[in-house]
């Protein structure tokens, strides 16, 4: 299956660029999960975690973020997240 | 004419402060690649941020029930001068510049018989506008305790916004900072934030694509504006760090010029002293000799 590509930009720097598996997005109305070839859409996001899947059945990157606004479109998965910090695994 | 001694003092003082120049302008110009880096690294973000945010303008504007911010107060008649200029001088004319563009702004505004009010960022702006419109200016923020400019600040100069605006207390808000074209040119900048500007074309360039919206167009453009007009007055911060130390680097380099030619000039005018003195030592020996 076709890799996602995945950016997450936080104001002060385009924090990760590349191709994921699966992110897991804190959505405003409930979580919702993206992969390649997802609809395109568009939403804001609740402060939470979003869980990136670099590939299938991996641990997922856990990264903290606040204030943020998710979209799919054909190019890819973007979040812009005003504040962001990596969750370190418990 | 000024004696050897005195000659002597002047260009050694001459060259001392060539040197401080000459250490500022290394270090501006240390400064000027790292806010320059600063500068570019934000732009993903204000980019994808205003892509998406005037092309749901575009599609939501037009109804009545679009987010103030967007659509403006309905009124016209205060208007709100964020001026953002640096806190430190040596920098040439870059903080005098954007103090003019205000202050233009300003004039224009008050002969139309509008109300002006000031919101400062930045020691110069204060100094430079404080005097002449004291009663205008309604606040002031202080960056000169931070060692750099990060969002947090321009998290906080928004909220003084979005709190002016939900009181009321004026219609249209224009941004003034200098933008940084390269080292050696900024250029000040005047950029009206609120009401949101509705680029004419934007929504054109949207694709075919059925894009779902969730929460709806209008909660997230809602959502979203606020965060835009931060992101601009961020970018601006950002523009002006950089801007200033290009200033003060293109300054701190004709200092140094300048004092180069000076100490040439000064030695010059040693040399010609002290030849001079000898040659009438000479004379006075010489004619001396002759006598006897």
């Amino acid at each position: 299956m076709a890799a996602l590509h995945f950016e997450l930009v936080s104001p002060e720097r385009l924090v990760r660029s590349g191709p994921v598996h699966m992110v897991v997005v804190p959505g405003t109305e409930g979580d919702f999960a993206v992969l390649a070839g997802h609809a395109p859409m568009m939403s804001t996001i609740r402060t939470g975690e979003i869980a990136v899947y670099t590939a299938a059945g991996d641990t997922p990157e856990r990264i903290h973020i606040e204030g943020g606004f998710a979209e799919v479109s054909e190019k890819g998965l973007t979040i812009l997240a005003e504040k962001l910090e990596p969750v370190t695994t418990h | 004419m000024a004696t050897l001694k005195e000659l002597k003092l002047r260009i050694s003082s001459v060259k001392s402060t060539q040197k401080i120049t000459k250490a500022k302008q290394m270090v501006a110009a240390a400064k000027l690649r790292r806010a320059q880096a600063a500068a570019e690294a934000a732009r993903p973000y204000a980019e994808r941020l205003e892509g998406v945010v005037s092309s749901l303008a575009t599609k939501v504007g037009g109804s009545s029930t679009a987010p103030r911010l967007l659509a403006g107060s309905g009124r016209d008649q205060v208007h709100l001068l964020v001026v953002m200029a640096a806190d430190r001088g040596l920098a040439g004319a870059f903080n005098a510049n954007i103090v003019k563009a205000a202050r233009n702004h300003a004039e224009a505004l008050l002969a139309e018989g509008k109300t002006v009010k000031m919101l400062l960022v930045g020691r110069k702006a204060r100094s430079g506008l404080i005097r002449q419109y004291g009663k205008q200016v309604i606040d002031y923020y202080d960056t000169s305790g931070f060692r750099s400019i990060g969002f947090v600040q321009a998290d906080e100069i928004a909220g003084r916004v979005f709190a002016l605006y939900e009181a009321g207390d004026f219609d249209v808000a224009t941004l003034f900072y200098s933008k940084f074209r390269t080292a050696l040119l900024q250029e000040p900048t005047a950029q009206q934030i609120i009401p949101v500007p509705v680029p004419a074309d934007a929504g054109v360039t949207n694709s075919g694509a059925v894009v779902e919206y969730e929460p709806d167009e209008e909660a997230i453009l809602a959502d979203l504006l606020p965060r835009n007009i931060k992101i601009q007055i961020f970018k601006g911060l950002l523009e002006n760090v950089a801007g200033e130390q290009g200033a003060s680097m293109t300054a701190m380099d004709n200092a140094t010029r300048n004092a180069g030619d000076l100490i040439k000039k000064l030695t010059i005018e040693y040399n010609r002293s002290r030849q001079a003195a000898i040659t009438k030592e000479l004379i006075e020996i010489i004619s001396g000799a002759e006598a006897l």
